[in-house]
């Protein structure tokens, strides 16, 4: 299964998916977090880990939610997605992990 | 028995006759005239046949596309001229051409009905045309102002909207066009669109073409494709589309087609938009928004309006039109292997075409005026003919992500078949957009990028062997000339 940008390259690198979020930042979008124990086409909204990260504005703050989210849902997929105020609207999503 | 019109006959009873457009005390030629924020403008090339001024020329367009006859008539009496007539308002040398300028015209709002732009047309692009003392006369561009460009829909969803609807974010949209254009099985029209889909690509594409023919009618079309969409979707994990062209004869037929689309499920339809005409494509794009279908609009049919570079419309003036009716995509140029003109120009309809709030024209390269599109919603281009996974690089840094881009042979005709050509592209497609976010040079490192992507994907690798060598760059008919 497939789960949309960046699925079709080789798994991303620590360090790879650190210089995504660097890029978000620098756009000035909001950093969200969200996690699913299933992949399907259909599922419109995973589970959000908290709420998008308003307040954090590092690449090392929000690879710590990151990592934080797997450890509470080891099972589950995650994805690092971003929110652009100015457009009003979600302008990224990719999956960083995958489970096992 | 009188006669009222005989108790007369020795003396005018108005000023009867033929006079000049451009006269004193009559309003189609009032250079230096300033529009209101009402009005539309029109910006003209204009080419008169010899012996005729350019003012002459330029007052007899305004003329006759909006409220002058040939002869005045005594029934201009009974109207205020001032108030239904069009007025060239600049003229302006064109480099290079001595023979021809350009005219700014101005054309006050109540010409035009609301929402209507078959009305629009007929008057601004109706018989002026062949009006014979002009050689040549082209449409370059034309300003909507808030006032008339708001009432009309626009994109049934737009660009946003169809990001969220199809869950596909940060990256352009990838397509292809399903070939042979004509003569294929439903059920291997539907095998070709599965394997594309399964591959990696976000949507298929019927041809212009293809509307219900004895090979293969529609209703068959459109449940194999649908199936074929639906597996590759349970199949990938990803949302899929398929645009069903649901372009006939009658407008009744069309609304039936786009109907059983909906009914299988279709995320999305198509219509050759100036074949079926613009009160048509009005209406199936309120049909859209109505329903929840996206609409891909094809522009088959706008080389013969728009391709001569004295005469016509310009394609900047279609694609605008195709936005403030509504369509969600559009097919624009590739831009890629094109000269420098051409290449401009079309990254100034895609920019027409896409931006929300000021359309500015330093940003759009070839139009004349800015164009606010309000809370209209933005228009997708779609790149589409002639490209492959060498391009990739080039087009994603021309076009950034909102665009699709089609890679109709460059799938089908990977050595390996179309799942491994979708798969091709979408691999070179992510590679690119991932090195972009982390900051290199898409144009100086390209084809690195690809190389090192490659390194991870068999089909990357053979797609990149199969069209090594592979340019297009004839000399464009109609280039963007340089303003002075």
């Amino acid at each position: 299964m497939k789960t949309e940008t960046f699925s079709y390259l080789p798994a991303l690198t620590k360090e790879q998916v650190e210089k995504q979020i660097q890029y978000f930042l620098n756009n000035g979008w909001v950093v969200g977090i969200e996690h699913s124990s299933r992949l399907d086409p259909a599922l419109a909204f995973w589970e959000w880990w908290k709420l998008p990260l308003f307040n954090i504005r590092t690449v090392g703050g929000i690879m710590a939610e990151i990592e934080a989210c797997r450890e509470k849902h080891a099972n589950a997929y995650i994805r690092v997605t971003s929110y652009d105020n100015a457009r009003q609207t979600q302008v990224m999503s990719f999956v960083a992990y995958k489970p096992e | 028995m009188s006669n009222s019109s005989s108790e007369n006959q020795d003396k005018a009873l108005f000023d009867a006759g033929v006079k000049d457009y451009s006269a004193a005390g009559r309003y189609y030629y009032d250079i230096g005239y300033k529009p209101t924020e009402t009005q539309v403008l029109a910006a003209f090339r204009i080419t008169p046949q010899d012996g005729v001024s350019f003012e002459e020329a330029a007052a007899a367009v305004a003329a006759e596309s909006s409220f002058a006859t040939w002869t005045t008539v005594w029934s201009d009496y009974l109207v205020d001229g001032s108030r239904y007539s069009a007025r060239t308002y600049e003229i302006k040398p064109v480099p290079g051409h001595p023979d021809q300028v350009i005219a700014y015209i101005a054309y006050p709002l109540d010409l035009f009905e609301e929402g209507s732009m078959g009305n629009l047309m007929s008057s601004i692009v109706g018989n002026v045309f062949g009006f014979k003392p002009l050689r040549a006369l082209r449409l370059e561009d034309l300003y909507f102002p808030p006032a008339l460009l708001s009432t009309f829909q626009g994109p049934p969803h737009g660009i946003q909207v169809e990001r969220d609807r199809m869950d596909k974010y940060g990256r352009p949209l990838l397509g292809a066009t399903m070939k042979p254009k004509l003569g294929l099985s439903a059920k291997n029209y539907g095998r070709l669109v599965y394997e594309a889909l399964r591959g990696g690509l976000d949507f298929t594409k019927d041809d212009e073409n293809i509307t219900s023919q004895p090979f293969m009618r529609w209703r068959d079309r459109f449940e194999f494709v649908m199936h074929a969409v639906k597996q590759a979707e349970a199949e990938s994990g990803e949302r899929k589309g398929h645009y069903l062209n649901v372009t006939s004869g009658d407008m009744e037929e069309m609304y039936r087609r786009a109907e059983l689309a909906k009914e299988l499920g279709s995320r999305i339809i198509m219509v050759d938009y100036l074949i079926v005409g613009f009160t048509a494509f009005t209406s199936l794009s309120k049909w859209c928004r109505e329903n929840g279908m996206l609409l891909h609009a094809h522009r088959a049919m706008h080389s013969v309006i728009d391709r001569q570079p004295n005469h016509g419309v310009h394609w900047r003036v279609l694609a605008k039109m195709c936005r403030i009716v509504g369509a969600d995509h559009l097919h624009n140029g590739t831009v890629v292997g094109k000269l420098e003109g051409d290449r401009a120009s079309t990254i100034g309809i895609n920019e027409m075409m896409r931006t929300t709030g000021i359309a500015k024209v330093e940003n759009c390269p070839g139009h004349h005026f800015d164009q606010p599109w309000l809370s209209m919603p933005a228009m997708m281009p779609v790149a589409s003919g002639g490209i492959h996974v060498w391009n990739m690089p080039e087009l994603v840094s021309i076009f950034g992500d909102e665009v699709v881009l089609q890679f109709g042979g460059g799938t089908v005709g990977h050595p390996w078949g179309s799942a491994a050509g979708a798969t091709a592209n979408r691999v070179a497609l992510e590679a690119v957009v991932q090195a972009r976010n982390e900051g290199r040079d898409l144009l100086a490192e390209g084809a690195d990028i690809l190389k090192s992507a490659a390194r991870n994907s068999g089909e990357l690798r053979a797609a990149m062997e199969t069209w090594k060598d592979i340019k297009f760059d004839y000399e464009s008919v109609d280039a963007l000339e340089k303003r002075p």
